[in-house]
């Protein structure tokens, strides 16, 4: 026979436990003594977590590791802590109080299946704060905060975290004998496990209900809630399914080679560009490859990207600063170069092409209304030229034509910062886009 | 020398992870959404847990806990998040928990505008929570410095078991600009000072003089561990005994205050005779640093100070910049949240200029010169 090591896990050094005489914690916190005394586990291995709540005052009777947390959160620091070390046994004391405040945290990990034990000590209504009425206080039940009986409906919480997924749930009341056995079994579960203990809160509900044990049983029959074992479908506890889906995927973690000024570059000032097209049509991913050819030969850049938060839809801007100093003030007071390429560009940027002065030079699709302004006008057929090329890669031709026409840095960095990022296939058809907006240029706008 | 061109965000993600960072927990928002994107790829690479919580509050309680067992704890929002954080901002300075916290900054209040950057909540991170209990924010101005201050941010953390807040801004989290964090020279990493092993027993707050920082024991450790929200002792048991009631107070205050020097990140750029000075931080700093060349070239003598730490308040640093101009500037992406903490440190007869603005845009370096009268 093996010796027994621990024969309880609380301590009277700081007194008794503090629960008004006939408090349904005092004896669900005893149950739970004896529950560890059964399973002999190492006090170190446990964390009592606990709420706000008559119900968070026993943690510290335990001498196992204790964390009394926010009202209403425990669920999510024994969540934190069972995640951050999955070897320690949690077991969060919550109160019905608790279960309302934060019901969103008992849905989502019933959800998750964390495997960590949750135990509600459910007295109907709040026995910290005055006997206010709960999430579970039944209709016609009276509180401090129903004085003429509750209007409002209870929530069955075993029904709710099952819904919402839970793999091991358990209904039982303060009175029953087998409480110890049936925690135990709770805390060997090795995915989330909840128990509802159904209690009298002796100062309040009782009090204003006139409920005894016999009235406690005709109100559980009343509600029509199961009692017992109610759901025991084991599966996998989220930190396993955690790290076999990160085995089984391929790592999302993409490492490019860092980029090597090789190419020179014509740029003497701070250049700001804009680029103006619609959603789908690669403005912001070819934006950030065009700069990055500008880094290629040598410049600092910057870009910000403005767009609908429907990604899908409407327009898409992006804005480049191209330097051969270190960038400093990041906004575009004055464009210097100007590319529109769509409808939907150009009614985002409408008033600012209105104010372009006549230092920008102002590349557009052919076929756009433009409204009037002093920029310098280059008109060149991008959409059908990029077309021609390819699907989605008119925003490589029109910056080809910007680039040809600029000189500011080769048109070879450009192609080399697309292949840097780009898989082969995607690459080349970019990069004869890129070259074709680049004859453009030749050709004069 | 190698270039990268990445946005602010991926920057904190990748000094999360330079400073060891193996815990993530954050709950989506714009602009603050992509750190959390980056650090749920990055994280379990190294061994860690990155999840995304049911809610900001959910945020927060994982983070406190798992920092508490023993990681390395990060968690991500802007403005509407931070309020939810509130509550758990005083249960982590109550256990004194080490945790980094970014705010990426947009346009408040409530919604705002949530593509927009500002920088809403200065003084709303100061008083985030219950207490009025000291906290340390940093503030970066550029992409290189998300990754440097982030990686540092761990380094406080840890070092004054403490939150500590990223203050960034849409505009530095979602602009891509050309950097080589690897170029970044950082200092050795910080971690917590750990509990001996061989003790009797374990004291979760213990300290000698009020400014100690006290050692931890992880919780799953060689020690059992206790952590309460409620007034403690040094054993973490609940306390109603005023005088310990306020030593603890008095230590929470202490170990942040009187640490503020070691805090205090300022690049101070001092002209000899100034009668200008322009104190910057974050994103506008570098309208500041255009600002105040332009002055120079014209012959203005101007002094520059740009925060990188905003909270402790670097007093002796702005204190003594102060000292003999006649007028001090502060421009900011708000109605004036810094301006009223120099105006609380300037002498009478120095003038306390703020060139605010919120309305999404940035202040740009003409604002700074026209309304700050820098010319
Ligand atoms: C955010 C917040 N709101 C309100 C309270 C006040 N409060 C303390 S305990 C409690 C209710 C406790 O009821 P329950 O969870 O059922 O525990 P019991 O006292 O019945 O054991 C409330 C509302 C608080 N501590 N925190
Ligand atoms: S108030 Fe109610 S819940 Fe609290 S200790 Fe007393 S009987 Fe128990
Ligand atoms: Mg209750």
């Amino acid at each position: 026979m093996s010796t027994v090591k621990y024969k309880t896990y609380m301590t009277d050094a700081i007194g008794p436990l503090p629960f008004c005489p006939g408090c349904g914690h005092t004896p669900l916190i005893k149950a739970l003594d004896k529950a560890l005394v059964k399973l002999q586990l190492d006090p170190k291995e446990v964390v009592i977590v606990t709420d706000i709540g008559c119900i968070g005052l026993s943690c510290r009777y335990f001498i196992t590791n204790a964390f009394h947390g926010l009202h209403g959160r425990s669920i999510t620091y024994g969540c934190g802590l069972k995640l951050a070390r999955p070897e320690l046994k949690v077991i969060v004391l919550k109160g019905d109080g608790g279960c309302g405040i934060g019901g969103t945290h008992l849905l989502n990990v019933a959800r998750r299946n964390i495997g960590i034990t949750l135990i509600v000590g459910n007295n109907f209504n709040y026995g910290m704060t005055g006997g206010q009425h709960s999430v579970t206080t039944p209709t016609d039940g009276r509180t401090t905060t129903t004085p003429w009986g509750n209007v409002e409906g209870p929530m069955d919480l075993c029904a709710t975290a099952i819904a919402a997924g839970a793999p091991w749930v358990y209904r039982a009341t303060m009175f029953d004998k087998d409480l110890p056995d049936v925690i135990a079994t709770a805390i060997e579960q090795p995915g989330f496990a909840m128990l509802d203990v159904w209690e009298l809160c002796a100062a309040y509900y009782v009090a204003l209900n006139e409920l005894d044990k016999k009235e406690l049983f005709s109100l559980l029959d009343g509600l029509s809630f199961e009692r017992g074992l109610l759901a025991d479908k084991p599966r996998p506890e989220y930190s396993e399914r955690y790290w076999a889906a990160y085995k089984a995927g391929k790592s999302t973690v993409k490492k490019k080679p860092p980029i090597e000024p090789k190419y020179a570059n014509t740029v003497t000032k701070q250049t700001g560009i804009f680029i103006a097209g619609s959603a789908g049509q690669k403005i912001r991913s070819t934006a950030t490859l065009f700069a990055e050819g500008a880094m290629f030969a040598g410049l600092n850049a910057t870009q910000k990207d403005d767009y609908p938060i429907t990604v899908q839809t409407g327009h898409s801007v992006s804005e480049i600063i191209l330097s051969p100093e270190t960038i400093e003030y990041t906004g575009i007071n004055s464009p210097d170069l100007f590319v529109l390429i769509s409808e939907d560009g150009l009614k985002r940027v409408r008033s600012q092409v209105e104010k372009l002065p006549e230092t920008c030079i102002l590349y557009a699709e052919e076929k756009l209304q433009l409204p009037e302004t002093n920029a310098r006008v280059r008109r060149f057929p991008f959409s059908r030229i990029g077309r021609d090329v390819g699907r989605l890669s008119v925003a490589a031709t029109a910056l080809g034509t910007m680039l040809a026409d600029t000189r500011m840095f080769p048109v070879e960095a450009f192609a080399e910062a697309i292949r840097r990022s780009q898989s082969p296939a995607i690459a080349e058809i970019n990069v004869k886009a890129l070259s074709a907006g680049a004859e453009l240029a030749a050709k004069g706008g | 020398m190698g270039y990268e061109f990445i946005e602010g965000n991926e920057a904190i993600a990748r000094g999360a992870i330079k400073a060891k960072c193996d815990f993530v927990a954050s709950y989506p928002i714009t602009p603050a959404s992509s750190i959390l994107h980056y650090l749920l790829r990055l994280v379990p690479e190294v061994g860690g847990i990155a999840i995304q919580a049911e809610d900001e509050i959910a945020s927060m309680g994982f983070c406190i806990a798992a920092s508490m067992a023993g990681r390395r704890v990060l968690t991500s929002t802007s403005g509407p998040g931070m309020s939810l954080y509130s509550e758990n901002i005083g249960l982590a300075i109550m256990g004194e928990t080490p945790m980094v916290i970014v705010d990426v900054q947009r346009q408040g209040p409530a919604t705002g505008s949530a593509t927009k950057g500002a920088e809403s909540d200065i003084q709303f991170t100061r008083w985030s929570t219950s207490g009025g209990l000291p906290i340390i924010a940093l503030s970066p101005a550029t992409v290189g410095e998300a990754y440097e201050l982030t990686y540092i941010a761990f380094n406080f953390a840890e070092k004054y078991r403490t939150p500590v807040f990223i203050l960034t801004n849409k505009e530095i989290g979602v602009t891509k600009e050309s950097v080589s964090l690897d170029s970044i020279k950082l200092p050795p990493l910080v971690e917590r000072k750990r509990v001996p092993t061989g003790q009797d027993r374990y004291f979760p707050h213990y300290f000698e003089s009020a400014e100690e920082v006290p050692a931890i024991s992880d919780f799953g450790g060689e020690y059992v561990a206790r952590f309460t929200t409620s007034t403690h002792d040094k054993t973490a048991y609940l306390t109603t005994k005023p005088e310990i009631i306020q030593e603890m107070i008095d230590h929470y205050a202490a170990k942040i205050d009187r640490a503020a020097d070691d805090i205090a990140l300022v690049k101070e750029d001092l002209e000899e005779g100034a009668d200008i000075l322009v104190i910057s931080y974050g994103i506008i700093s570098r309208s500041a640093a255009v600002a105040v060349r332009r002055a120079r070239a014209q012959g203005r003598k101007v002094s520059s100070l740009v925060l990188q730490t905003l909270w402790p308040v670097p007093e002796k640093v702005i204190e003594s910049a102060m000292c003999g101009v006649k007028k001090v500037i502060i421009p900011e992406m708000n109605m004036g949240q810094y301006l009223v903490e120099v105006e609380r440190l300037a002498p009478p007869e120095v003038e306390v200029v703020g060139v605010c603005k919120m309305n999404t845009t940035l202040v740009s370096p003409e604002e700074i010169i026209e309304r700050g009268g820098l010319l």
